[in-house]
């Protein structure tokens, strides 16, 4: 039998002999030194580790590579270079959502979620939409003003 | 040329959106180690033996006999061991290291040692406690004469509790050893504090220890002492393995063993004359130091300093102490001692409002200090205060006053409340720190090719330092923001700037980079290398006495105007908020964005202060709260949009008329929480945080 677990990460299909018990969020980290997925606190309450696993936000520190075996998983790593996240990335220039820029590769993630689902959400679908990422610095209101300003300006992206 | 205050792009905006910035949890380091912490498991005890097991080869244990300097962490007193091997004061307390190629055979190595110890006598409430790391007093006027005089007297007693930064990236340093020479590079707020830590525990000259700051996940203060224990404990170990050793604490030990805020006791006695004037106070406050003196004794002075906040109260006599208990040692966070007694004097002046029939803002309204007006300590407030200007700025947009009066008579089931807070923070190091301990010295580079390097041992650590310096320096002159080259900081290539601490960057920094900038233009000659060095320089004080306690403690001030709305279900407890409405004065802002971001950031950890953030200690001392779910930090849910205006009041002793700004934003948002929460039930907040368990017990108690 054989242990080798294959993962398709950021459109790149991956075979793996580590244990299917390892978490994927060390399994990006260390082995394959995609360090935009930041480990906060290792417990899912906290979203730095979010990443985007068949179309949900799922906090990757919660999850072993075993698990998601075949699912397509996307890091801000493969996202950048979309058009979406070129909207994203003005869209919190402007708005000033970023400080130390720790919880904010989840925070786009997160972002790039919501949209997906609800491209044109309200102040409130946005504001539950990062519920589960924590933000220190910022105090959110500007997240949440970046996101809105991205719907309206990814028109149709979304 | 637009104004410093137009918002630019900031300079590190795209490496930490597109995830490419590298904090030190995502550099790979060669044949690096893991290093894992064994901890005291006792809150007061001697260690009697440790019980090692045979290690197997590449595995380390490094203790306090490893230290080949001195076995305390440089901070301000040496009583803090860098590895304890006598004795433990809290549960813990740093004992040794285990280093190994793998991480869960380190582990494994951890749980296998063993400690003897001989327990002794904690001691954990602040208040049982006899030993003191300092303490101070200070009077004005006559408070003899005062209490003689008084026909009434108003006394009460304040908590505050703990708070912890909880910062997303938690404490992380790796050390290297190679060629007689230790690197240490990580998350820190203070580079050449961390130097000095590692020179004293290695015993090696300066020029054989250099500091590297990485990208930092937010510090808050946390970030200002701590890292000193850290990086000594690294140095030490790369010294002995003579590899690159990784220290990064996982949220568990961040939370519970690092420095937080200090838990206060606020005693206020408030003297009233027959016309119902206050004629005097009387204040005494306690902060629980924990264990380790750290940097408590500044955060006592800032403390005792704020006590009186935003009055001119004739004569008052304020002490203080801050005491050693075996708990976990708390030091630097955001507002450094302010918003203890920030919310200790707004609570306790609405207290005697309410006694005396008034509503808060009509009594705090007749004691407001003036332009010239002198401090509590006998210094002067030079610079404009525009608290008139600023409360009718806050009615303005919050509409505050009505709401309040109408608030106060409601009832029903959902009740509304509206409360304000009036505050000031002191700007740059309190006392005489800048011109006796830190004497801050930055330089200009500028190369061949014209372009400019800011060399200066300041770090970014979220509140956008390496865009603001860069302003700073491109418009004094005249150059685009982005042609300007500002690193994270590396010790070996920049001078001493000063710690990033006490809301001093900019405002004390800053200014010697202005002035660097414009030497720099007067002299500039194209195509030659030029360096321009400036050293800081003390305004014309009253000069800081700190044995007696007086003469400027702070060269100016800057101010804050904070109200907070909420709607509060009396059969649930369940309390919303419903609005925040702030008026800042911080001089002028280097870029309005990033002022916003403060303000939004720093208001918001003021909100969780005072209504979610509650962490204890339990029966033997230990912190309960060990991660986020116990530890409860405002979301995105928990928070509304807040409406910000600021008032401009350009101050000479910073760059374009700034002064300091990032602690002040969290300086009064739990005491106006508090308030509104008063306005809501009619009834007496005490303590902080305001919880709604709390608030639960005010219900049924009302």
């Amino acid at each position: 039998m054989s242990n080798t677990i294959t993962l398709k990460i950021n459109n790149k299909t991956i075979a793996t002999e580590e244990s299917s018990a390892k978490r994927l969020l060390d399994f990006l980290r260390e082995d394959l030194d995609i360090t935009g997925p930041k480990e906060g606190c290792g417990e899912g309450e906290c979203g730095a580790c979010a990443v985007i696993i068949d179309k949900e936000l799922i906090n990757s520190c919660l999850v072993t590579i075993g698990s998601v075996q075949g699912k397509e998983i996307i890091t801000v790593e493969g996202l950048k270079g979309t058009k979406q996240f070129g909207v994203l990335e003005r869209c919190f220039a402007e708005a000033g959502a970023v400080q130390c820029g720790f919880c904010t590769p989840g925070m786009i993630m997160a972002a790039h979620a919501l949209l997906s689902k609800i491209p044109r959400p309200t102040e409130d679908d946005v504001r539950n939409g990062i519920s589960g990422n924590l933000c220190r610095c910022t105090g959110y209101n500007m997240i949440i003003n970046a996101i809105l300003m991205a719907s309206k300006r990814g028109d149709g992206l979304w | 040329m637009d104004s410093i205050r137009k918002s630019v792009i900031k300079a590190d905006h795209k490496i930490k959106v597109d995830g490419s910035a590298k904090y030190i949890a995502d550099i790979k380091f060669k044949n690096s180690l893991y290093a894992k912490t064994l901890r005291s498991e006792k809150s007061k005890a001697v260690i009697k033996r440790i019980f090692i097991p045979e290690l197997k080869d590449g595995y380390y244990v490094v203790e306090g006999k490893d230290v080949p300097g001195l076995n305390k962490v440089k901070i301000i007193q040496n009583d803090m061991p860098v590895f304890s091997d006598k004795e433990v004061n809290y549960i813990g307390e740093p004992i040794l290291l285990v280093l190994g190629p793998d991480l869960e055979e380190v582990i494994s190595i951890l749980n296998d040692i063993k400690v003897e110890y001989e327990e002794g006598t904690p001691v954990f409430d602040m208040r049982d406690s006899t030993e003191s790391f300092d303490k101070y007093e200070y009077e004005k006027g006559n408070i003899k004469d005062a209490i003689k005089k008084s026909i009434k007297v108003i006394e009460e007693e304040f908590y505050t509790g703990y708070q912890e930064q909880a910062y997303l990236e938690t404490q992380g340093l790796v050390g290297d050893y190679e060629d007689d020479k230790v690197s240490v590079y990580g998350t820190m707020q203070c580079p050449y504090y961390v130097k000095g830590a590692v020179v004293q525990a290695l015993g090696f000259e300066e020029d054989k220890v250099r500091i590297v700051q990485t990208t930092t996940g937010g510090g808050f203060g946390g970030k200002e002492d701590y890292p000193s224990l850290l990086g000594a404990q690294v140095a030490v170990a790369a010294y002995k393995a003579k590899k690159p050793v990784r220290l990064i604490l996982d949220r568990a030990e961040d939370m519970a063993f690092t420095t937080k805020r200090h838990p206060a006791l606020l005693k206020y006695k408030t003297l009233l004359n027959e016309n119902n004037k206050i004629i005097g106070m009387d204040v005494d406050i306690i902060l629980n130091g924990g264990a380790y003196a750290t940097v408590s004794s500044v955060v006592l002075q800032r403390a005792l300093l704020c006590a009186i906040g935003v009055y001119n109260i004739p004569n008052i006599r304020v002490k203080g102490r801050v005491v050693k208990t075996n708990t976990v040692p708390t030091g630097a966070f955001r507002g450094f001692g302010g918003p203890q007694s920030i919310f200790g004097i707004e609570t306790h002046m609405a207290h005697i409002a309410k006694e005396l029939g008034f509503t808060p803002l009509e009594l705090k309204n007749k004691y407001f200090v003036k332009t010239g007006d002198d401090t509590c300590t006998g210094g002067k407030f030079t610079y404009d205060v525009k608290l008139e200007e600023m409360l009718e700025k806050a009615e303005e947009i919050s509409d505050f006053s009505r709401k309040y009066k109408k608030y106060s008579s409601e009832q029903g089931i959902m009740r509304k409340g509206i409360g304000m807070s009036i505050f000031l923070h002191g700007c740059g190091f309190t006392g005489s720190g800048e011109r006796d301990f830190i004497k801050a010295k930055v330089k200009l580079l500028k190369y061949e090719s014209g372009v400019i390097e800011i060399l200066a041992s300041n770090t970014d650590m979220g509140q956008g330092l390496q865009t603001t310096f860069k302003k700073i320096v491109a418009k004094a002159l005249d150059k685009n923001y982005q042609d300007i080259i500002y690193e994270n900081p590396d010790t070996d290539r920049v001078p001493d700037s000063g710690p990033t601490v006490a809301s001093r960057s900019i405002m004390v920094v800053g200014k010697l980079l202005e002035r660097a900038a414009l030497r720099l233009k007067e002299n500039w000659v194209d195509g030659k290398e030029q360096i321009i060095e400036e050293n800081y320089k003390h305004p014309d004080l009253i000069p800081w006495n700190i044995t007696k306690f007086n003469g400027d403690a702070y060269p100016s001030y800057s101010w804050g105007i904070n109200v907070v709305e909420v709607e509060i279900n009396t059969v649930t407890a369940v309390t919303e908020v419903t609005g925040i409405y702030t008026v800042f004065d911080i001089g002028i802002p280097i870029d309005e964005t990033i002022m916003e971001g403060q303000i939004q950031g720093g208001v918001i950890q003021g909100l969780g202060y005072g209504s979610c953030e509650n962490m204890e200690y339990d029966k033997v001392g230990k912190v309960r709260q060990h991660s986020i779910t116990d530890y409860i930090i405002p979301t995105a849910k928990d928070v509304v949009n807040i409406k910000n205006e600021l008032v401009d009041n350009p101050c000479d002793l910073g760059p374009f008329g700034a002064k300091g700004a990032g602690e002040l934003t969290l300086v009064g948002t739990a005491p106006a929480y508090a308030n509104a929460i008063e306005n809501a039930l009619g009834v007496k907040v005490n303590r902080l945080p305001v919880t709604p368990e709390w608030i639960m017990e005010a219900i049924v108690n009302e």
